[in-house]
């Protein structure tokens, strides 16, 4: 790998920027992008382009064949971030469960009696309204957000946005009568059926959850089923 | 991903550290294996290592090439494949086929 592109994957990825870099196995010849544009010697033709910008979309590692023989398209992801809303009883089993998935949480709840490094120890927690912190951290394809404090002044500002924003996975906690008022005070909002739809609630997988960890488990099931098997 | 930053976060510190360094990276698979295309090593000149491309049963193989290519710069294709019975004995479930690139980093 040219340094120059080892330098420029790192970049994008403390930037929550994707890149994809192609690799000729036969000459080692490479040929980087980003959201900025090509860079590299590696000459591709215009189907090999595109199967590096799909793989920026996507994140697939992929090979093709090529005039040069066999091509690597490698993809860097920006690294997997969690947002929890509610530095409630089940955010913490959850959060242990979320970073061994590989996902970097982050406890947001403004009632600062909840969100203490005691409850949370060595995660990156914010007494900020959702709201706010959202807007400060910018929840990107690579993000979930998961609302769990059942409190609409809490949980609505974050579903909100998440709405807006390009994350993956939006679970709300809640019994379906919750959800249904809820779902009617986002539409008084303005969102649409089809953006409402990318909520999922109640959240988490229906595998008959009862204690507080297995409810972490079914919502990370459900995230990671959405992350690799796409909504629906 | 944050694993792989990680391992390339590395590889740029022992460059910057004026080390010599290789990288090696699961290009393709086949039937069962414990890790995905994508999945990396780096090695530095002394045989420091972070980062898999298997199981652990390969691994060995591929830092002696990744040194090999440390010194005369020149990208390389290891396949390996492993027979259940040789994953047996080694003690580990994995078999399948794995290709694997290794490359200095320039």
């Amino acid at each position: 790998m040219k340094g120059k592109f080892l330098d420029a994957v790192l970049a994008a990825g403390r930037e929550a920027r994707s890149a994809v870099l192609a690799t000729e196995i036969a000459s080692g010849a490479q040929l980087y992008l980003d959201d900025h544009g090509f860079d590299g010697d590696l000459q591709l033709d215009d189907a090999g382009r595109e199967t590096m910008r799909n793989a920026l979309r996507s994140g697939r590692t992929s090979t093709i064949e090529t005039a040069g023989g066999m091509v690597m398209i490698e993809a860097f992801a920006p690294a997997r971030r969690c947002f929890v809303i509610g530095a409630v009883h089940i955010a913490q089993p959850l959060v242990p469960m979320l970073i061994a998935t590989d996902y970097k949480p982050v406890v947001i709840d403004p009632r600062g009696a909840w969100a203490t490094e005691t409850r949370f120890p060595g995660v990156e927690l914010t007494t900020e309204w959702p709201d706010e912190a959202m807007e400060r951290l910018k929840p990107d394809r690579a993000s979930a957000v998961v609302a769990l404090t059942h409190d609409p002044k809490i949980d609505d500002p974050a579903l909100i946005a998440a709405l807006r924003s390009d994350c993956f996975y939006i679970g709300a906690l809640g019994s379906r009568r919750t959800h249904a008022k809820r779902l009617e005070r986002l539409a008084a909002a303005g969102f649409g059926e089809n953006e409402l739809s990318r909520i999922h609630g109640p959240i988490g997988l229906n595998i008959g959850a009862v204690s507080q960890a297995e409810i972490a488990v079914s919502i990370v099931g459900e995230i990671t089923q959405v992350l690799h098997r796409g909504d629906g | 991903m944050s694993d792989t930053a990680e391992i390339l976060d590395q590889a740029a510190r022992w460059r910057a550290d004026g080390k010599g360094v290789a990288l090696a990276t699961v290009v393709k698979t086949w039937g069962s294996s414990p890790r995905q295309p994508g999945a990396k090593l780096a090695v530095n000149d002394s045989g420091e290592f972070v980062g898999s491309v298997s199981g652990g049963c390969v691994e060995g193989a591929v830092i002696g090439e990744a040194q090999e290519a440390i010194k005369d710069g020149k990208p390389r294709l290891l396949d390996f494949g492993i027979s259940d019975d040789q994953a047996w004995e080694v003690g580990l479930a994995c078999g399948g086929k794995v290709a694997i690139f290794v490359e200095r980093v320039e």
